[in-house]
């Protein structure tokens, strides 16, 4: 029976392509929606926490100001010393490494091509706390770094900019008033999930950016590599009272600086991206229901116009189950369908999408799988309905409905 | 055609529609007896219960009182299914507005009843087909109601109708809706159906040139059978 209940569903459903379609619009832009934003939401969040995973782990940042940015009026607390880069490095267990950093922006130019980029000044520790491997060329050597020579190692986006068909390592460039040797080029990191373009840099050592272009011996940010025997957040504390007792904060005075754990960075983008995309996936599973009750509203319309069918049916012979089993069947069929066509424009928005979003492909099999039961699941609950009001039809009444 | 038996049997079937004050009693006790293979006209003023019988033989409704039996069967006793189950196994309808599925192949269309009866798809091309051919439309099997005639789309009707080869036709003004043309072809087939097949036909029908084709015509009115007239079918010898 049930076999025959499916052909005549589906034949019903080829008999009427344009209503059949309209019905199931509903449910096609609701699955689609879900598994969008669900495929696009995972993706956001793999690429938040990839960029993240680049900065290091296990890593400190310890930056002047509370929070990111400059935030707030007031002046400007002043960057950290020399002398504070010595002391955490010296007085805190569990500290690997402390790259100090001195930044400033300059436009390099080589052969006519210039590109106006970030100096990032800094020590050799730098890439000891968040390894960057070298595309070409080497790192700076402690006297070139004790000496603060005038040596750069380029990021990607600098190089490709400056240099677009030659060899970048042992030329001599401008950058800012000065002129530098080039003796190494980092490897692609990409694109951050925020802020920027990490490639588009410049790494000179920190004594060079300090006296050319800083002109003071202050700097910017630290990055504190931890051991990984420690617990990052009992070196951050301690990072923390050392830096405060050094910047003569007292008692409930706030601090003027800030350390970030990249790992807690990461858990709460990773967790603000997750509400996100939950925020999204709850509006886009609210059309799925509104795409359900179109089918419900089309069946019922259906039923109503059908009314006469239903009355030959009957009369034929056919009972009450069979008609209830044929509208409930017509119902999920319409859905499924309506399922299977949201899943495939789903793909086709994600394909489209990541490539405007610059975040990695990827393919949600739960999803797609949950995102069709749930269509299917749709079909027998607001199908159910018109499909019991058909069933209940009186075929004398059915027949003579003009 | 000699009669076989009394097929349907009705003793003191009543029938009221609504409750109370504004109850109306559209039967008011009517005894029936139809012969297997027998034609039947059934005829009578609009409100004489010649409608309301019919949808009671067509085991479509049931009596408010009094006794129907069909093939033995106590119809009365039945609930919906199962009275839908005898009307799939033994009976046949032909309306006055055919009742076609629209945007449906006459061929599917004839199908219909033996997709109920859960025929496999040969089976079930093959019956139809042989029931399109009956009625003179095998060549037109592919054709949609809207591609067809009144009287092409009433033959196809008759084709469903019989295509179960169902022991009762019932016919509601089959021929209502036709020109007189028509008509006669319709009546003529049917007829010969019932000639050569032995179906027993019940039609209700307003034209005594109609009902000419029957050789019993019950008569109704006020809810009660006025006369039964046994008569000779036009075109047929006398005994």
């Amino acid at each position: 029976m049930f076999g025959t209940t499916l052909v005549l569903a589906l034949r019903s459903i080829a008999r009427h392509k344009l209503r059949s379609f309209l019905t199931t619009l509903g449910i096609i832009i609701g699955v689609a929606a879900v598994v969008t934003m669900v495929t696009l939401g995972k993706a956001t969040t793999a690429a938040v926490q990839k960029s993240i995973a680049s900065l290091g782990t296990n890593i400190l940042q310890v930056r002047p100001g509370q929070g990111f940015g400059r935030g707030g009026g007031g002046p400007r607390p002043p960057d950290f010393k020399r002398e504070d880069v010595i002391a955490i490095r010296e007085q805190i267990a569990g500290v690997k490494a402390v790259a100090a950093q001195a930044q400033s922006t300059a436009t390099a130019i080589y052969e006519g091509a210039n590109w106006s980029t970030t100096i990032n000044g800094t020590t050799g520790d730098y890439f000891q706390v968040q390894p960057w491997p070298l595309a070409e060329g080497r790192y700076f050597t402690g006297p070139e770094e004790a000496a603060g020579k005038a040596v750069c190692i380029l990021g990607n986006t600098v190089k490709t900019n400056l240099y677009p068909k030659g060899e970048a390592v042992g030329t001599r460039m401008r950058i800012g008033n000065i002129s530098c040797d080039v003796i190494g080029v980092l490897s692609t990191r990409g694109q951050a999930g925020f802020g920027g373009d990490q490639d588009d840099v410049v790494i000179m050592p920190l004594k060079a950016v300090q006296r050319r272009f800083t002109g003071s011996t202050d700097v910017r940010l630290m990055l504190v590599g931890v051991d990984d025997a420690y617990q990052t957040s009992a070196v951050q504390s301690s990072i923390e009272d050392l830096l405060r007792e050094r910047r003569k904060i007292t008692g409930t005075k706030t601090d003027d600086f800030n350390i970030f754990d990249t790992k807690q960075i990461s858990d709460t983008l990773t967790s603000s991206t997750t509400l996100l995309t939950g925020i999204v996936t709850a509006v886009a599973a609210i059309s799925l229901i509104v795409g359900g009750i179109g089918i419900m509203n089309i069946m019922l319309v259906s039923v109503t116009e059908r009314t006469r069918e239903i009355g030959i049916r009957l009369a034929i012979g056919a009972v009450a189950r069979e008609v209830l089993l044929q509208f409930l069947v017509e119902a999920i069929a319409l859905s499924c369908l309506g399922g299977l066509i949201g899943l495939v424009v789903a793909q086709l928005a994600v394909l489209g999408l990541v490539g405007v979003m610059k975040v990695d492909w990827m393919f949600e099999p739960q999803i797609n799988i949950v995102a069709f039961v749930i269509s299917a699941v749709i079909g027998v609950v607001f199908g159910y309905f018109p499909a019991r009001r058909a069933a209940a039809l009186n075929p004398i009444d059915a027949l003579r409905h003009e | 055609m000699a009669s076989n038996g009394t097929i349907i049997r009705l003793r003191g079937v009543t029938k009221t529609y609504g409750e109370g004050a504004t109850a109306f009693q559209a039967l008011k006790g009517v005894d029936l007896d139809i012969d297997a293979g027998d034609f039947v006209a059934v005829m009578g003023p609009s409100g004489g219960g010649k409608s309301t019988t019919m949808n009671i033989l067509g085991c479509l409704d049931v009596p408010t009182g009094g006794t129907f039996e069909f093939r033995g069967h106590h119809v009365e006793t039945l609930d919906r299914d199962q009275r839908a189950l005898l009307r799939r196994k033994y009976l046949g309808f032909v309306f006055q507005g055919f009742n076609l599925l629209a945007r449906t192949s006459a061929l599917e269309n004839v199908e219909l009843p033996l997709l109920y009866r859960g025929d496999a798809k040969k089976a079930r091309h093959d019956t139809a087909m042989a029931a399109l051919d009956k009625v003179g439309l095998a060549n037109w099997w592919d054709h949609t109601p809207a591609e067809l005639s009144g009287g092409q789309q009433q033959r196809v009707a008759i084709a469903r109708a019989i295509v179960t080869n169902p022991d009762v036709l019932l016919a509601d003004e089959p021929t209502g809706n036709l020109d007189s043309e028509r008509s006669i072809e319709i009546m003529e087939l049917l007829s010969g159906l019932n000639r050569d097949s032995g179906i027993t036909v019940l039609m209700v029908t307003h034209e005594p040139d109609m009902a000419a084709f029957a050789r019993t015509v019950v008569h109704f009115k006020d809810g009660l059978v006025e006369r039964i007239e046994k008569q000779h079918r036009q075109g047929e010898a006398v005994a």
